[in-house]
């Protein structure tokens, strides 16, 4: 009915205007960053020259060929990659349970339960890693324990704290909601007739749920394991706090080239990759999505 | 069935131990007599009384308020003026811009604003923190607000206009306050997202301006004392009180999230 | 002389990119009717009643209330007020705040509205329910507030968007009679929207039947049922067997058709011009044929021999698909007027049926 092309500017332009100036541009810029050369204390050179009074571009390919020069780059996205895929598997083998026993029990304790999962979600991030370093820390319960077990058996010692494990179990906890939530709302709209005409004709419960309950949640875990693997490629604080020399992903890179080496153009060659893949990702599993709903 | 049903309570109630035994573990060290969080010595409040006299923590908590309040504030005009747009209109632009900043990683926002504010000479502090948050805020109001408006009822507006209410009107008495459990639910989750945000702040933070994550990060980095034990049950506490506060005040917030 | 109607639609049409909801469409309503636009789902009858209410803009055509042009006043300035399907009732708002509404913004001071919601409230007969929620109330409760804030201001014609649609068959037949009761009461102009036949036999003065954004016919509920002017009327109204063939001739007001398959029957009483040689259909209800084992027909009936091929017990009556001589399927119901006799034929008996020549309608293309 308010069909006036004003009212829909009006409502439209402002955050527009925001996100066009505060997200696209900076993302155009970061792109442009990659041809330019890095400046002399960090940050980046001018993209002109002044020469005999002539304005000449000085634009190059240099940091890409550096991406591609060693498979140092490659190995590091891979090993990101796999850590998001693992991440990603954990949080799904531990969140469907407790999704499907959300979404079965009583209406009353529902909300309550679903509270319970994204109240630590609320809590601060770096909160949330802290209390796994003291946990994995060299003076703590678990490491003592463990390495007390393990001395019994005549094995060696073990440090928990800055190992990949850690960083791992670490992940898998702060991103675990990501995975609940969606499969959630999945789970709850099933139509639970199914699983009893499924049993009336025949099927047992381990059938009833492979061939019932998993297929029809496909597309709640495709949403969850979009919502846990983006954030977990692009992470660094975790790895840096918890995960150790061996636990470097392409964030920590990323944090380093712009932060500590102040190569600017390099660190943007990196993030355009992040980018890519990110946006790969999420064009993949969209599509996913909506070819098992069958549109 | 029975038989499942408790294999699949006892495998939640694992994960439920999980998701709690780490924040229960820092609430209980906060209050330990010892340097290390290791073994449990004696019941002591002195770690936040030496949080009440750390200068640096309580200007960084009165930072990282100020651009909360700030954040949010703009960023819930903003997205619910996009929410609304994104209801009411076929738009391509404006959806593709609301949701990319959140469905990319945090990181990729935090360099390109970096690299953008020093482009630009900006110098980098308050203002540039609050410019980025709220440019990552917008998108989760926005889409509380849409969610909100989807649900309602189209006729409600146009009974409101036959009933002899003008545009403006109609927009105050009738879609507002509907809209208004969607925008505060939005707002809140700016608020805690802003309140939060670590890794955004990292890179748009200038030297001088830190905020509670980063105060956090860098006494962390350095070494695990108890009084990051303390300042984190009072955040937890905080964030506890605003939730329960806001679903008395508001239950139709949480109907339906 | 000259009469102006209340409301005036004049060639009023609407596109939505290749669709075309309204074709010209031209109706005239007097003050004080109950007018029913009645079409299946698609026809245009909704398209046209936010069209008055000013929801919508036409892309041609006029709309006149009181002979002055509404068609681009927007939907707060005209005298009329529409009832949603499901209400729209404000559910931030008590039930008195949203009969208050309507007076609230045309600037009444609160006295007056107090005054008159409470009268609202009491002549729907729910006075107690002022400081309830719109949640709170059942479904014809909620019609009845939804009437009450429609009719606060008094507005010169009430717009209702098929308003029972909503509610189960029973509350749905005494909602209907409620609506009759008070339109004639408070003696307001209806436009009532509606797909369901019965309900729009049963409460309107005047129908216009709608399909594909035209209107296909304009009358009193008794003419269109007795004399659908085209297949589309007769096969959406009621029930109707349509018997296919050709005009053989015409003498004054009785024509000779030649039923395809079935041979000669006369059809009196017609108000059909028939041209001879032209294709057209005979209308026929199914309460209007005569069924039997053996029927002794009548001087001015035409009989057919065949068999029951289907049967439905409805409990009141009985319908029999009588499959006749040509393969011909044709619909007769049988009244279970004696007790305990409800079973007349099984499947595969043969029957005769016989209808009058005034029993029938001629229908052309």
């Amino acid at each position: 009915m308010q069909g006036k092309a004003w009212y829909k500017y009006l409502l439209s332009l402002p955050p527009m205007a925001y996100l066009l100036i505060f997200f696209a541009a900076p993302t155009f810029l970061m792109f442009f960053a990659t041809f330019r050369y890095a400046g002399e204390y960090g940050g980046l050179a001018p993209w002109y020259l002044h020469e005999g009074g002539r304005l000449t571009l000085d634009l190059t390919l240099e940091n890409w060929q550096r991406l591609l020069e060693t498979d140092i780059y490659l190995r590091l996205f891979l090993k990101s990659i796999g850590y998001a895929v693992t991440t990603t598997l954990l949080c799904m083998i531990m969140g469907y349970p407790l999704a499907l026993m959300i979404a079965r029990s009583g209406h009353k304790n529902r909300d309550l339960l679903l509270l319970l999962v994204i109240l630590p979600f609320w809590s601060n991030f770096l909160v949330r890693i802290y209390a796994w370093m003291i946990i994995f820390s060299p003076a703590g319960a678990l490491t003592r324990m463990l390495n007390g077990a393990l001395e019994l058996v005549g094995a060696g010692p073990v440090t928990l704290m800055y190992s990949p494990t850690a960083m791992l179990v670490c992940l898998v906890y702060v991103h675990l909601p990501f995975m609940v939530l969606p499969l959630y709302a999945n789970l709850e709209k099933h139509d639970l007739d199914l699983l009893d005409a499924a049993q009336d004709l025949g099927a047992g419960k381990w059938r009833r749920f492979w061939l019932i309950t998993w297929p029809l949640s496909l597309s709640g875990i495709t949403a969850g394991s979009i919502l846990v693997f983006i954030p977990v490629l692009g992470m660094f604080a975790i790895p840096d706090l918890l995960g150790g020399t061996n636990g470097i992903m392409i964030g920590n890179v990323i944090k380093q080239q712009f932060m500590e080496s102040r190569d600017w153009p390099f660190g943007s060659v990196l993030s355009m990759v992040l980018t890519v893949t990110a946006v790969a990702v999420v064009l993949l599993g969209s599509r996913l999505g909506r070819r098992r709903e069958g549109r | 069935m029975q038989k499942k049903n408790v294999l699949l309570w006892v495998s939640a109630g694992l994960v439920y131990l999980f998701l709690y035994l780490p924040l229960v573990i820092v609430v209980v060290f906060s209050f330990n007599d010892s340097r290390l969080n290791a073994e449990w010595v004696g019941f002591t409040w002195k770690w936040y009384g030496k949080l009440f006299h750390n200068r640096e923590m309580l200007g960084a908590a009165m930072n990282s308020l100020i651009i909360a309040t700030v954040s949010t504030g703009t960023a819930t005009i903003l997205g619910t003026l996009a929410g609304m747009a994104m209801n009411q209109y076929r738009l391509r632009l404006l959806p593709l811009l609301v949701l990319s900043p959140i469905a990319m990683p945090d990181i990729l926002m935090g360099v390109s604003l970096l690299l953008f504010f020093i482009m630009v000479n900006m110098t980098l502090g308050l203002l540039s923190i609050m410019l980025a948050h709220i440019t990552f805020c917008i998108g989760f109001v926005a889409l509380a607000v849409q969610a909100r408006m989807s649900s309602m009822d189209p006729a409600l507006v146009e009974a409101a206009r036959d009933l002899g209410a003008s545009p403006w009107r109609c927009f105050r008495e009738i879609t507002l306050p509907l809209l208004l459990p969607g925008i505060l639910a939005g707002a809140l989750m700016a608020f805690t997202l802003s309140i939060d945000d670590f890794v955004i702040t990292f890179f748009t933070a200038g030297v001088g301006s830190s905020t509670l994550p980063l105060q956090i990060y860098s006494m962390v980095k350095i070494a695990v004392t108890p009084e990051v034990n303390a300042v984190s049950t009072l955040l937890m506490l905080l964030t506890l009180v605003v939730i329960t506060g806001a679903s008395r005040l508001y239950p139709a917030i949480f109907r339906g999230e | 002389m000259e009469i102006t109607a209340l409301l005036e639609i004049v060639d009023v049409s609407r596109h939505f990119d290749d669709f075309v909801a309204l074709d010209k469409v031209s109706l005239h309503i007097e003050a004080g009717e109950f007018f029913t636009l009645l079409g299946p789902s698609g026809c245009g009858k909704t398209t046209l009643l936010r069209l008055l209410a000013g929801f919508d803009q036409p892309d041609g055509g006029d709309i006149l209330l009181d002979g002055k042009s509404i068609t681009s006043a927007p939907p707060e300035q005209r005298p009329l007020h529409t009832i949603f399907q499901n209400y729209a009732l404000f559910p931030h708002m008590t039930v008195a705040e949203n009969i208050g509404f309507p007076l609230r913004m045309a600037g009444c001071p609160k006295k007056d509205i107090q005054a008159r919601v409470a009268e609202a409230l009491e002549n729907v007969r729910l006075p107690d329910k002022a400081r309830h929620y719109p949640d709170a109330l059942s479904g014809g409760q909620k019609q009845r507030i939804a009437i009450a804030r429609a009719l606060v201001n008094r507005p010169r014609l009430l717009l209702l968007d098929e308003p029972l649609s909503a509610l189960d068959a029973k509350l749905r037949e005494q909602m209907q009679i409620e609506l009759i009761n008070l339109q004639k009461d408070i003696g307001i102009t209806f436009i009532y929207v509606t797909h369901d036949q019965g309900e729009a036999l049963a409460l309107s003065h005047r129908i216009a039947v709608m399909d594909q954004g035209r209107i296909v016919q304009v009358d009193v509920p008794e003419r269109l049922y007795g004399f659908p002017n085209s297949r589309f009327v007769a096969d959406f109204i009621g029930k109707c067997n349509l018997l296919e063939g050709y005009v053989r001739e015409q003498q004054g007001d009785c024509v000779t058709v030649d039923l395809d398959g079935l041979g000669m029957v006369h059809v009196c009483r017609s108000e059909t011009k028939c041209v001879a040689g032209s294709r057209c259909a005979l209308t026929l209800r199914p309460e209007k044929i005569r069924l039997a084992a053996t029927v002794s027909p009548k001087e001015d009936e035409s009989l057919f021999r065949g068999s029951v091929h289907d049967m439905l017990y409805l409990g009141d009556v009985t319908v029999y698909i009588v499959s006749l001589a040509n393969g011909l399927l044709l619909e007769a119901l049988l009244a279970n007027s004696a007790s305990g006799r409800t079973n007349f034929f099984e499947v595969g008996d043969s029957v005769e049926v016989a209808w009058s020549c005034d029993a029938g309608h001629l229908v052309l293309d």
